[in-house]
Protein backbone atom coordinates (compact mmCIF):
# COMPACT_ATOMS: atom_id res chain seq x y z
CA UNK A 1 0.00 0.00 0.00
CA UNK A 2 1.35 3.56 -0.86
CA UNK A 3 -1.50 5.52 -0.38
CA UNK A 4 -0.78 8.68 2.18
CA UNK A 5 -1.80 7.65 5.42
CA UNK A 6 -4.13 10.10 7.79
CA UNK A 7 -3.42 8.58 10.88
CA UNK A 8 0.60 9.85 12.03
CA UNK A 9 1.01 9.06 15.93
CA UNK A 10 4.44 10.93 17.62
CA UNK A 11 6.94 9.05 19.82
CA UNK A 12 10.22 10.16 20.79
CA UNK A 13 11.50 6.39 20.33
CA UNK A 14 10.16 3.83 18.41
CA UNK A 15 12.01 0.54 18.55
CA UNK A 16 11.32 -1.82 15.86
CA UNK A 17 11.32 -5.62 16.48
CA UNK A 18 10.34 -7.73 19.83
CA UNK A 19 13.43 -9.52 20.58
CA UNK A 20 15.73 -9.33 24.39
CA UNK A 21 17.07 -6.10 22.71
CA UNK A 22 14.01 -4.19 21.89
CA UNK A 23 12.27 -5.09 24.86
CA UNK A 24 15.65 -4.03 27.21
CA UNK A 25 15.51 -0.95 24.76
CA UNK A 26 11.72 -0.66 25.47
CA UNK A 27 12.11 -0.89 29.63
CA UNK A 28 15.02 2.23 29.09
CA UNK A 29 13.62 4.10 27.07
CA UNK A 30 10.56 3.99 28.77
CA UNK A 31 11.72 4.56 32.24
CA UNK A 32 13.49 7.55 30.56
CA UNK A 33 10.00 9.33 30.54
CA UNK A 34 10.49 9.14 26.69
CA UNK A 35 7.26 8.14 24.70
CA UNK A 36 8.17 4.58 23.37
CA UNK A 37 6.60 2.56 21.07
CA UNK A 38 7.85 -0.99 19.96
CA UNK A 39 6.91 -2.10 16.85
CA UNK A 40 6.54 -6.54 16.16
CA UNK A 41 5.73 -7.98 13.01
CA UNK A 42 5.54 -11.35 14.23
CA UNK A 43 5.69 -13.03 18.19
CA UNK A 44 7.37 -11.20 20.77
CA UNK A 45 10.90 -12.45 22.10
CA UNK A 46 11.71 -13.56 18.49
CA UNK A 47 14.12 -16.33 18.24
CA UNK A 48 13.59 -16.81 21.69
CA UNK A 49 10.10 -17.19 21.28
CA UNK A 50 10.82 -21.20 20.26
CA UNK A 51 13.61 -21.63 22.70
CA UNK A 52 12.22 -23.88 24.98
CA UNK A 53 14.68 -23.64 27.50
CA UNK A 54 17.09 -20.43 28.66
CA UNK A 55 20.09 -21.44 30.59
CA UNK A 56 22.56 -18.76 29.80
CA UNK A 57 20.38 -15.48 30.91
CA UNK A 58 22.47 -14.64 34.54
CA UNK A 59 20.63 -14.75 37.44
CA UNK A 60 18.07 -16.86 36.14
CA UNK A 61 18.85 -20.39 35.88
CA UNK A 62 16.52 -21.50 33.59
CA UNK A 63 13.26 -20.32 31.57
CA UNK A 64 11.04 -21.03 29.36
CA UNK A 65 11.95 -18.51 26.05
CA UNK A 66 8.72 -17.59 25.22
CA UNK A 67 7.82 -17.09 29.08
CA UNK A 68 10.83 -14.90 29.96
CA UNK A 69 9.80 -13.00 26.69
CA UNK A 70 6.42 -12.30 28.22
CA UNK A 71 8.20 -11.10 31.53
CA UNK A 72 10.11 -8.46 29.55
CA UNK A 73 7.02 -6.71 27.64
CA UNK A 74 5.31 -6.80 30.72
CA UNK A 75 7.94 -4.95 32.52
CA UNK A 76 8.57 -2.70 29.89
CA UNK A 77 4.65 -2.29 29.31
CA UNK A 78 4.22 -1.55 33.13
CA UNK A 79 6.87 2.03 32.40
CA UNK A 80 4.41 2.65 29.62
CA UNK A 81 6.12 1.04 26.46
CA UNK A 82 3.77 0.69 24.06
CA UNK A 83 3.67 -1.98 21.64
CA UNK A 84 1.90 -2.26 18.18
CA UNK A 85 2.00 -5.93 15.82
CA UNK A 86 2.65 -4.58 12.57
CA UNK A 87 5.56 -4.68 9.75
CA UNK A 88 7.34 -2.15 9.05
CA UNK A 89 7.44 -1.03 5.53
CA UNK A 90 10.05 1.55 5.52
CA UNK A 91 12.18 4.48 7.33
CA UNK A 92 12.21 7.67 5.93
CA UNK A 93 13.60 10.76 7.32
CA UNK A 94 11.32 13.56 7.88
CA UNK A 95 13.17 16.69 8.64
CA UNK A 96 15.06 15.81 11.81
CA UNK A 97 13.09 13.05 12.96
CA UNK A 98 12.39 10.13 11.23
CA UNK A 99 9.10 8.59 9.47
CA UNK A 100 8.60 4.59 10.38
CA UNK A 101 5.93 2.94 7.62
CA UNK A 102 3.54 0.17 9.33
CA UNK A 103 0.32 -1.07 8.47
CA UNK A 104 -1.76 0.77 11.03
CA UNK A 105 0.15 4.31 10.00
CA UNK A 106 3.28 6.26 9.97
CA UNK A 107 4.81 6.78 13.38
CA UNK A 108 7.06 9.88 13.79
CA UNK A 109 10.04 9.67 16.33
CA UNK A 110 12.73 11.67 17.28
CA UNK A 111 14.91 8.49 17.26
CA UNK A 112 14.46 5.00 15.73
CA UNK A 113 16.31 1.96 17.48
CA UNK A 114 16.30 -0.93 15.42
CA UNK A 115 16.20 -4.31 16.73
CA UNK A 116 14.53 -6.52 13.86
CA UNK A 117 17.05 -9.50 14.69
CA UNK A 118 17.65 -12.39 12.63
CA UNK A 119 16.02 -14.92 10.80
CA UNK A 120 16.94 -18.54 9.96
CA UNK A 121 18.21 -19.62 6.50
CA UNK A 122 16.74 -22.35 4.67
CA UNK A 123 18.78 -24.60 2.62
CA UNK A 124 17.13 -23.42 -0.92
CA UNK A 125 16.37 -27.29 -1.68
CA UNK A 126 13.91 -28.78 -4.08
CA UNK A 127 10.97 -30.04 -1.73
CA UNK A 128 12.03 -27.47 1.35
CA UNK A 129 9.58 -25.04 0.77
CA UNK A 130 6.67 -26.85 -0.63
CA UNK A 131 6.82 -29.82 2.15
CA UNK A 132 7.30 -26.39 5.18
CA UNK A 133 4.99 -27.47 7.88
CA UNK A 134 4.11 -31.31 6.75
CA UNK A 135 7.95 -32.77 8.15
CA UNK A 136 10.26 -29.73 7.01
CA UNK A 137 10.59 -27.31 10.24
CA UNK A 138 12.91 -24.84 11.39
CA UNK A 139 11.11 -25.08 14.90
CA UNK A 140 11.52 -28.69 16.50
CA UNK A 141 10.32 -27.37 20.07
CA UNK A 142 6.82 -26.59 17.84
CA UNK A 143 6.39 -29.43 15.65
CA UNK A 144 8.79 -32.05 17.24
CA UNK A 145 5.60 -33.75 19.10
CA UNK A 146 4.19 -35.14 15.73
CA UNK A 147 7.24 -37.32 15.18
CA UNK A 148 7.15 -39.51 18.28
CA UNK A 149 9.25 -42.87 18.03
CA UNK A 150 9.72 -41.92 14.38
CA UNK A 151 12.94 -41.36 12.33
CA UNK A 152 14.20 -37.62 11.95
CA UNK A 153 17.19 -35.39 10.68
CA UNK A 154 18.44 -32.45 11.89
CA UNK A 155 20.43 -30.18 9.37
CA UNK A 156 23.25 -28.30 11.09
CA UNK A 157 26.26 -28.72 13.25
CA UNK A 158 25.99 -25.55 15.71
CA UNK A 159 24.50 -24.71 19.07
CA UNK A 160 20.93 -24.39 17.59
CA UNK A 161 21.30 -28.05 15.72
CA UNK A 162 22.42 -29.82 18.99
CA UNK A 163 19.73 -27.87 21.36
CA UNK A 164 16.60 -28.87 18.99
CA UNK A 165 18.30 -31.84 18.04
CA UNK A 166 18.34 -33.48 21.86
CA UNK A 167 14.96 -32.04 22.51
CA UNK A 168 13.60 -34.29 19.71
CA UNK A 169 14.77 -36.90 21.08
CA UNK A 170 12.01 -36.69 23.84
CA UNK A 171 10.06 -37.65 20.72
CA UNK A 172 11.84 -39.34 18.07
CA UNK A 173 13.08 -42.80 18.09
CA UNK A 174 16.39 -41.99 16.03
CA UNK A 175 18.00 -38.37 15.49
CA UNK A 176 20.30 -37.88 12.65
CA UNK A 177 22.68 -35.44 12.64
CA UNK A 178 23.66 -34.33 9.15
CA UNK A 179 26.18 -31.92 9.06
CA UNK A 180 28.38 -30.82 6.09
CA UNK A 181 32.15 -30.73 7.86
CA UNK A 182 33.09 -33.41 9.96
CA UNK A 183 33.25 -32.08 13.32
CA UNK A 184 30.58 -29.82 15.08
CA UNK A 185 30.76 -26.21 15.45
CA UNK A 186 28.78 -26.60 18.96
CA UNK A 187 29.89 -25.67 22.13
CA UNK A 188 31.57 -27.96 23.92
CA UNK A 189 28.74 -28.92 26.61
CA UNK A 190 26.02 -29.07 24.00
CA UNK A 191 28.69 -31.21 21.99
CA UNK A 192 29.55 -33.67 24.92
CA UNK A 193 25.49 -34.01 25.35
CA UNK A 194 24.57 -34.96 22.09
CA UNK A 195 27.16 -37.17 21.48
CA UNK A 196 25.99 -39.31 25.26
CA UNK A 197 22.88 -39.20 24.05
CA UNK A 198 21.79 -42.94 22.67
CA UNK A 199 19.19 -41.77 20.05
CA UNK A 200 21.58 -39.06 18.03
CA UNK A 201 23.48 -40.56 15.66
CA UNK A 202 25.40 -38.05 13.10
CA UNK A 203 26.40 -38.31 9.29
CA UNK A 204 29.67 -36.45 8.42
CA UNK A 205 30.30 -34.52 5.78
CA UNK A 206 26.65 -34.90 3.86
CA UNK A 207 24.91 -32.17 2.08
CA UNK A 208 21.12 -32.24 1.80
CA UNK A 209 20.26 -31.94 -1.82
CA UNK A 210 16.67 -32.65 -1.50
CA UNK A 211 13.08 -33.74 0.66
CA UNK A 212 11.40 -35.99 -0.90
CA UNK A 213 7.48 -36.63 -0.16
CA UNK A 214 4.47 -35.68 -2.17
CA UNK A 215 1.97 -34.45 0.77
CA UNK A 216 4.22 -35.17 3.52
CA UNK A 217 7.88 -35.78 4.27
CA UNK A 218 9.28 -39.44 3.65
CA UNK A 219 12.85 -38.86 3.05
CA UNK A 220 16.04 -36.76 1.82
CA UNK A 221 18.28 -37.18 -0.52
CA UNK A 222 21.77 -36.87 0.27
CA UNK A 223 25.35 -36.27 -1.11
CA UNK A 224 28.70 -36.94 0.75
CA UNK A 225 30.88 -34.70 -0.39
CA UNK A 226 33.86 -36.34 -0.15
CA UNK A 227 33.37 -39.33 -1.93
CA UNK A 228 30.02 -37.55 -4.11
CA UNK A 229 28.06 -40.63 -3.61
CA UNK A 230 24.23 -39.98 -3.46
CA UNK A 231 22.03 -41.76 -1.72
CA UNK A 232 18.68 -41.53 0.50
CA UNK A 233 17.62 -41.54 4.19
CA UNK A 234 14.00 -42.59 4.66
CA UNK A 235 12.43 -39.79 7.18
CA UNK A 236 9.10 -38.13 8.90
CA UNK A 237 10.83 -34.94 9.40
CA UNK A 238 14.14 -32.64 8.70
CA UNK A 239 14.71 -30.08 11.18
CA UNK A 240 17.03 -27.79 9.76
CA UNK A 241 19.35 -25.34 11.20
CA UNK A 242 21.87 -23.45 9.42
CA UNK A 243 22.49 -20.05 10.56
CA UNK A 244 20.89 -17.04 10.28
CA UNK A 245 20.83 -13.49 8.41
CA UNK A 246 19.60 -9.86 10.23
CA UNK A 247 16.33 -8.90 8.63
CA UNK A 248 17.38 -5.40 7.65
CA UNK A 249 16.21 -5.38 4.23
CA UNK A 250 13.81 -2.26 4.94
CA UNK A 251 17.31 -0.12 5.58
CA UNK A 252 19.37 -1.02 2.40
CA UNK A 253 20.68 2.07 1.46
CA UNK A 254 19.85 3.86 4.30
CA UNK A 255 22.56 2.66 7.00
CA UNK A 256 25.84 1.06 6.31
CA UNK A 257 26.07 -2.42 6.33
CA UNK A 258 28.67 -5.40 6.46
CA UNK A 259 28.84 -7.68 3.11
CA UNK A 260 26.12 -9.20 5.68
CA UNK A 261 23.54 -7.24 5.99
CA UNK A 262 24.55 -6.18 9.13
CA UNK A 263 23.88 -2.50 10.06
CA UNK A 264 27.64 -1.02 11.30
CA UNK A 265 27.55 0.50 14.54
CA UNK A 266 29.83 2.49 16.95
CA UNK A 267 30.32 1.26 20.99
CA UNK A 268 27.00 3.50 21.92
CA UNK A 269 25.15 0.90 18.74
CA UNK A 270 24.63 4.30 16.67
CA UNK A 271 24.65 4.03 12.73
CA UNK A 272 25.86 6.24 10.30
CA UNK A 273 22.84 8.13 10.38
CA UNK A 274 21.93 10.72 13.40
CA UNK A 275 18.71 9.08 15.70
CA UNK A 276 19.08 6.00 13.91
CA UNK A 277 20.13 2.99 15.96
CA UNK A 278 20.66 -0.48 15.80
CA UNK A 279 21.28 -3.36 18.64
CA UNK A 280 21.18 -6.91 18.68
CA UNK A 281 21.43 -9.36 16.08
CA UNK A 282 21.20 -6.80 13.04
CA UNK A 283 24.16 -5.42 14.17
CA UNK A 284 27.77 -6.53 13.39
CA UNK A 285 29.60 -8.43 15.31
CA UNK A 286 26.67 -9.23 17.31
CA UNK A 287 27.69 -12.27 20.00
CA UNK A 288 24.17 -13.02 19.51
CA UNK A 289 23.04 -14.20 22.74
CA UNK A 290 20.04 -13.00 25.03
CA UNK A 291 22.14 -11.41 27.68
CA UNK A 292 24.58 -9.51 24.82
CA UNK A 293 21.22 -8.35 23.24
CA UNK A 294 19.64 -6.82 26.11
CA UNK A 295 22.94 -4.90 26.66
CA UNK A 296 23.19 -3.60 23.38
CA UNK A 297 19.42 -2.43 23.59
CA UNK A 298 20.08 -0.89 26.97
CA UNK A 299 23.03 1.14 25.72
CA UNK A 300 20.67 2.10 22.47
CA UNK A 301 17.92 3.70 24.28
CA UNK A 302 20.70 5.48 26.69
CA UNK A 303 22.35 6.49 23.77
CA UNK A 304 18.87 7.64 22.10
CA UNK A 305 17.99 9.39 25.20
CA UNK A 306 21.12 11.83 24.54
CA UNK A 307 21.03 12.03 21.11
CA UNK A 308 17.16 13.74 21.89
CA UNK A 309 18.53 15.92 24.66
CA UNK A 310 21.17 17.22 22.49
CA UNK A 311 19.35 17.46 19.58
CA UNK A 312 15.93 18.47 20.74
CA UNK A 313 15.87 20.07 24.12
CA UNK A 314 16.69 23.29 25.33
CA UNK A 315 18.60 21.97 28.44
CA UNK A 316 22.42 20.76 27.67
CA UNK A 317 22.59 16.96 27.91
CA UNK A 318 25.86 16.84 30.30
CA UNK A 319 23.58 19.30 32.88
CA UNK A 320 20.55 16.44 32.44
CA UNK A 321 22.56 13.51 32.92
CA UNK A 322 24.06 15.25 35.91
CA UNK A 323 20.59 15.91 37.32
CA UNK A 324 19.41 12.45 36.96
CA UNK A 325 22.10 11.30 38.74
CA UNK A 326 20.65 12.88 42.07
CA UNK A 327 19.27 9.94 43.90
CA UNK B 1 -16.07 -11.45 24.23
CA UNK B 2 -17.06 -14.65 21.41
CA UNK B 3 -14.18 -17.58 22.46
CA UNK B 4 -13.33 -19.92 20.06
CA UNK B 5 -14.92 -22.79 21.77
CA UNK B 6 -12.82 -25.87 21.99
CA UNK B 7 -13.41 -28.74 19.60
CA UNK B 8 -12.59 -32.85 19.72
CA UNK B 9 -12.49 -35.59 17.84
CA UNK B 10 -15.86 -36.92 18.13
CA UNK B 11 -17.34 -33.70 17.64
CA UNK B 12 -15.55 -33.08 14.60
CA UNK B 13 -17.93 -33.86 12.21
CA UNK B 14 -21.52 -32.30 13.91
CA UNK B 15 -19.13 -28.76 14.89
CA UNK B 16 -16.96 -28.44 12.24
CA UNK B 17 -17.73 -30.13 8.62
CA UNK B 18 -21.56 -29.78 8.72
CA UNK B 19 -20.94 -26.12 9.75
CA UNK B 20 -23.20 -23.64 7.89
CA UNK B 21 -20.95 -21.14 8.46
CA UNK B 22 -17.26 -21.14 7.36
CA UNK B 23 -15.30 -22.44 10.32
CA UNK B 24 -11.15 -21.56 11.77
CA UNK B 25 -10.13 -23.89 13.44
CA UNK B 26 -6.82 -23.23 15.63
CA UNK B 27 -4.65 -26.09 15.77
CA UNK B 28 -2.61 -25.61 18.69
CA UNK B 29 -1.17 -27.20 21.85
CA UNK B 30 -0.22 -26.21 25.81
CA UNK B 31 3.75 -26.73 24.95
CA UNK B 32 3.82 -24.06 21.83
CA UNK B 33 4.72 -20.65 22.27
CA UNK B 34 3.96 -19.16 19.11
CA UNK B 35 0.03 -20.78 19.63
CA UNK B 36 -0.01 -18.84 22.79
CA UNK B 37 0.52 -16.13 20.36
CA UNK B 38 -1.98 -16.74 17.78
CA UNK B 39 -4.91 -17.18 20.47
CA UNK B 40 -5.23 -13.94 21.14
CA UNK B 41 -5.71 -12.85 17.87
CA UNK B 42 -7.91 -15.42 16.96
CA UNK B 43 -9.95 -14.41 19.73
CA UNK B 44 -10.43 -11.16 18.47
CA UNK B 45 -11.19 -12.14 14.86
CA UNK B 46 -13.95 -14.50 16.77
CA UNK B 47 -15.25 -10.99 17.86
CA UNK B 48 -14.96 -9.29 14.77
CA UNK B 49 -16.76 -12.08 12.52
CA UNK B 50 -19.26 -13.08 15.15
CA UNK B 51 -22.51 -14.76 13.38
CA UNK B 52 -20.21 -14.73 10.21
CA UNK B 53 -17.93 -17.51 10.94
CA UNK B 54 -17.82 -20.23 13.83
CA UNK B 55 -14.40 -20.40 15.83
CA UNK B 56 -12.78 -23.45 17.12
CA UNK B 57 -10.00 -24.42 18.96
CA UNK B 58 -8.22 -28.12 18.96
CA UNK B 59 -5.62 -29.48 20.99
CA UNK B 60 -3.67 -31.60 19.03
CA UNK B 61 -2.04 -33.80 22.30
CA UNK B 62 -5.71 -34.51 22.71
CA UNK B 63 -7.31 -35.28 19.96
CA UNK B 64 -4.27 -36.77 17.74
CA UNK B 65 -7.21 -38.90 15.22
CA UNK B 66 -8.22 -35.39 13.65
CA UNK B 67 -5.00 -33.76 13.66
CA UNK B 68 -3.23 -36.93 12.03
CA UNK B 69 -6.02 -37.07 9.49
CA UNK B 70 -5.58 -33.36 8.30
CA UNK B 71 -1.78 -33.91 8.39
CA UNK B 72 -0.80 -31.66 10.91
CA UNK B 73 2.60 -31.48 11.18
CA UNK B 74 3.71 -28.06 12.66
CA UNK B 75 1.88 -25.89 15.01
CA UNK B 76 0.08 -23.63 14.64
CA UNK B 77 -1.97 -24.34 12.21
CA UNK B 78 -4.99 -22.75 10.94
CA UNK B 79 -7.50 -24.49 8.73
CA UNK B 80 -10.88 -22.44 7.19
CA UNK B 81 -13.31 -24.85 6.60
CA UNK B 82 -16.51 -23.86 4.04
CA UNK B 83 -19.37 -26.60 3.50
CA UNK B 84 -16.94 -29.73 4.86
CA UNK B 85 -14.19 -28.30 2.53
CA UNK B 86 -10.59 -26.72 3.24
CA UNK B 87 -10.79 -23.70 1.95
CA UNK B 88 -7.24 -22.21 3.27
CA UNK B 89 -4.76 -23.18 5.20
CA UNK B 90 -2.29 -21.27 7.58
CA UNK B 91 0.88 -22.87 9.05
CA UNK B 92 2.88 -20.99 11.72
CA UNK B 93 2.76 -17.35 13.16
CA UNK B 94 0.58 -15.12 10.93
CA UNK B 95 -0.19 -11.12 11.83
CA UNK B 96 -3.86 -10.62 12.20
CA UNK B 97 -4.20 -8.99 8.65
CA UNK B 98 -3.54 -12.33 6.80
CA UNK B 99 -6.06 -13.96 9.07
CA UNK B 100 -8.57 -11.54 8.44
CA UNK B 101 -7.85 -11.83 4.23
CA UNK B 102 -8.25 -15.33 4.04
CA UNK B 103 -11.61 -15.40 6.44
CA UNK B 104 -13.03 -12.40 3.90
CA UNK B 105 -12.14 -14.56 0.92
CA UNK B 106 -13.91 -17.62 2.53
CA UNK B 107 -16.72 -15.35 3.28
CA UNK B 108 -17.14 -14.02 -0.56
Amino acid sequence: MTEARENQREYDIVIIGGGPAGLAAGLYAARGRHRTLLIERGVIGGQISLTELVENYPGVPTINGFDLAQTMLKQSESYGMETEYSAVAGIEKAGAKWLVKTEPGDMLAKAVIVTSGAEYNRLGIPGEERLTGKGVSYCATCDAAFFKEQDVAVVGGGDAAMDEGLFTTRYADRVTVIHRREELRASAILQDRAFANPKMQFKWNTVVEEVLGDREVTGVRVRDVVTGQRSEIPLAALFIFIGQHPNTDFLKGLVRMDAGGHAIVDEWMRTDQPGLFAAGDVRQNSARQVASSVGDGVTAAIAADHYITDKFSEQPAAALATANRQP
Amino acid sequence: MAKPADVNDSEWDREVLKSELPVLVDFWAPWCGPCRMVAPIVEELADEFSGKVAFYKLNTDDNVDTASKYGIRSIPTLLVFKDGQIVDQLIGFRPKSDLKRSLEKALS
